[in-house]
């Protein structure tokens, strides 16, 4: 069973890696980049067609591409790279053999039939409905078949998962508990579970409905149903991305958590409160109670928010006792002045940080609000938001890592170092782009998901202000930046990972400015309660609280300004 | 380290001051946001009633035929003009591509809109004000309105209803009592 053969080990971790999870992790992980290219020039041509002096698209090409967009890099290429995430935070870190390989390639294959199945549906014209589909708009069969199958394949990676922890705990290939990071993707796969068995539950009835055995799905029901998987996918992506922060953090500067305990708690409360956001759709929905919208929109009262803001937190935090335990004590900021901002790894997951709290986080409680989000409902305010919380979030802390994953699991040197170097910035500059502007568009009432704000062919014409299309070219000119950032990424790491150095098997990787045994013994020194000292973070959680309160009040006295309602 | 597993005992170890206070903070300001919501159903001029009703599209339709017939003032291009009464139950209906009728509505007076769509769902987007909501086929849900400035206002669809979404308005005048 646990042929020595199958492993090797890795000469800069001293983690003991079997070649068959090296392997899917590969392969997911080149699916996953592929599906960000693909997605990624839809995503430009979309914001290239907004833009009203350039308007690039054809009506009919511009809804079908922002359905492929948003199924392309929202589910496929964010869930692929989460498979290769799964596979690493549990065969690797825990250097155990994973559980059923075979049953991993079926997972691969699947979740690319189903994708590839999707994409020909939506390619052939006429499953144009969005990445949402409300019925009643009626796609292709294989439109939902392919969906179905993505999500079938998407949930047995999730079993190998599991199935690979209880062998780690079986052949007790680690001591104690797992680590941190394992429990991030741990908290991942939990949701992913019941968000892909949302998309399930109510993507087979659909199906069935497209091909005629039954007579039609209940358009509410649909959107409480399917947002189950749409929005609690995005939460399995917050668990991802947030174990990433923690893994680069760990693995750049030998950041330990402030406190394992305060962290997993956070992770804790993700698993038992976020799968309550399908609300956060129907909030404006008509037969949808006030008392069943307030609760569920705020996560029981706000309580997966408050594991964000734990980890908002913990990560700048555990960042700083790393840094100052090296000697970077200067005043408030020497040590986040000082950090490893050339390393893109570092960078990446520095920005996503930020961007992901700031513009992502905090906009989303404000829509999330259940009478603020009459000003904002299904304006270009919401994709505003989500690209901040996905793109500068998610897609931004997976391309950071990506930069450790070419050494130590490609076995490659990392190509064109200087492009790697401003990659990160040049993407996050693109992304923060287009999420302000698509959220200042949104405030002026600009909808989303639509290809003429002049008007030109409707019955009745309605003029937005100047700003608005100053805002959408200012998007598109973003849109262009962010895609510049991408392309950056993909030379790098598709030219890195064919045709890079090969890195020897005994050869030791520098991930950071300090490695291996220096940072383990740095690590060991703080942490315990009343030697830590964080006022740096503390300095920046006070920012970033301040923003919060003001741009939640403001966000109410645009509301109190609105016809009254009632 | 994060990728390592923590040293034993660490279920054990003390948290942190500066983190239970961050923790604390934020657990409060997240009461403060639940309770805002609920504060402002209380004292807030802008909420949701949750009135909603299931409707069939001709029945719906029917409705808004009555009160089209009844009150029409003028005609505009395509649509017709009404102007129901002050108080009384106003009707719009969503369909591909348009926000039928063009209502004519006195400021400061309160009304009781209705809202349904006869095909696909549609978004209910009135422009510049900014009110969102959103319309489905088979549920017909009622807002009370009272319209606090006078002149012309769009309506835009915000759900993407098929390739002529964008052609999508219609309008709502606002006009001065006198």
């Amino acid at each position: 069973m646990t042929a020595a053969t199958h492993f090797r080990t890795c000469p800069t971790t001293g983690l003991k890696i079997d070649r068959s999870a090296e392997n899917l992790i590969k392969a997911n992980a080149v699916v996953a980049v592929v599906f960000l290219l693909i997605g990624g020039l839809f995503g430009l041509s979309i914001a290239l067609t907004r833009w009203p002096a350039v308007h690039l698209l054809p009506a009919d090409w511009f809804y079908l591409a922002l359905t492929a967009h948003g199924f392309d890099v929202l589910l496929v290429w964010i869930i692929f790279f989460e498979m290769a995430v799964l596979y690493f935070a549990s065969a690797v870190l825990l250097n155990s053999r994973i559980a059923a390989p075979r049953w991993g390639w079926a997972q691969f294959w699947l979740m690319l039939v189903g994708a590839v199945m999707t994409n020909v549906a939506v390619l052939q014209g006429n499953s144009s409905v969005m990445f949402t589909s409300y019925p009643p708009l009626l796609a292709a069969p294989h439109f939902y078949l392919g969906l179905v199958l993505f999500a079938v394949g998407a949930l047995i990676g999730c079993a190998v998962f599991f199935g690979t922890l209880v062998v780690a705990r079986d052949e007790k290939t680690y001591q104690g508990s797992v680590p941190l990071v394992t429990f991030g993707a741990i908290t991942a796969a939990i949701i992913a579970v019941f968000t892909l068995a949302c998309g399930a539950i109510i993507l087979i009835p659909t199906f069935l409905w497209s091909i005629g055995i039954i007579s039609g799905v209940d358009p509410l029901m649909y959107k409480l149903v399917w947002w189950g998987m749409g929005h609690s996918s995005q939460q399995i992506n917050v668990a991802a991305h947030v174990a990433v922060w923690y893994a680069i953090g760990a693995m750049v500067l030998g950041a330990k958590p402030i406190s394992e305990k305060v962290s997993r708690m956070a992770f804790l409360m993700y698993i038992l409160f976020l799968q309550l956001a399908s609300a956060h759709h129907l909030l404006v929905e008509p037969g949808v109670s006030s008392s069943w919208k307030i609760f569920n929109t705020s996560y029981a009262m706000y309580l997966a928010v408050l594991g964000s803001m734990i980890h908002g937190m913990t990560v700048p935090g555990a960042i700083e006792a790393a840094q100052r335990a090296k000697g970077f004590n200067k005043g408030l900021f020497e040590w986040l002045r000082k950090a490893p901002w050339g390393n893109p790894a570092f960078a990446g997951m520095f920005l996503s940080l930020v961007m992901f709290g700031f513009l992502g986080g905090i906009s989303g409680v404000v829509m999330g609000t259940e009478q603020i989000n009459l000003i904002i409902h299904n304006t270009i305010y919401v994709p505003g938001h989500f690209h901040a919380t996905v793109v500068a979030g998610t897609t931004l802390a997976f391309m950071a890592i990506t930069y450790l994953l070419v050494p130590l699991i490609f076995r490659r040197e990392v190509m064109f170092k200087k492009i790697a170097q401003w990659q990160p910035y040049v993407f996050g500059l693109g992304i923060a782009g287009i999420s302000l502007f698509m959220m200042g568009a949104g405030t002026l009432g600009v909808p989303r998901r639509h290809w003429d704000i002049t008007f030109a062919d409707a019955l009745s014409q309605f003029q937005f202000s100047p700003a608005a299309f100053l805002m959408l070219a200012l998007n598109g000119l973003s849109a262009i930046v962010a895609a510049i950032g991408g392309a950056m990424y993909i030379v790098v790491v598709v030219c890195s990972v064919f045709l890079g150095r090969k890195i020897g098997d005994n050869e030791v990787v520098q991930l950071g400015p300090v490695s291996g045994a220096a940072s383990a013994a740095a690590v060991a020194r703080y942490g315990n309660e009343g030697t830590l000292k964080i006022p740096g973070t503390v300095v920046l959680v006070g920012v970033f609280f301040v923003s919060f309160v003001l741009y939640y009040f403001v966000n109410w006295k645009y509301l109190a300004e609105v016809w009254p309602l009632k | 380290m994060g990728i390592a597993s923590p040293r034993a005992g660490w279920w054990k170890e003390p948290i942190h001051k500066v983190e239970l206070i961050w923790i604390i903070v934020a657990f409060l300001w997240g009461l403060g946001m639940f309770f805002m919501m609920i504060y402002w159903h209380g004292v807030g001029n802008q909420n949701l009633s949750n009135e909603a009703y299931r409707i069939t599209p001709a029945a719906y339709a029917a409705k808004v035929d009555k009160m089209t017939e009844q009150y029409t003032v003028r005609q505009e291009g395509a649509f017709p003009v009404v102007r129901p009464p002050p108080g009384s139950d106003v009707y719009m209906m969503g369909r591909v591509y348009m926000w039928w009728p063009m209502l004519e509505l006195v400021k400061g007076e309160t009304y009781r809109l209705h809202l349904s769509s006869i095909d696909l769902q549609h978004g209910f987007s009135l422009q510049p004000v900014n009110i969102n909501l959103q319309v489905h086929p088979g549920y017909e849900s009622v807002v009370t309105m009272t319209p606090n400035q006078s002149g012309q206002f769009g309506i835009v669809c915000n759900e993407y209803c098929g390739f002529g979404h964008h052609t999508m308005t219609g309008r709502i005048y606002v006009v001065d009592n006198k």
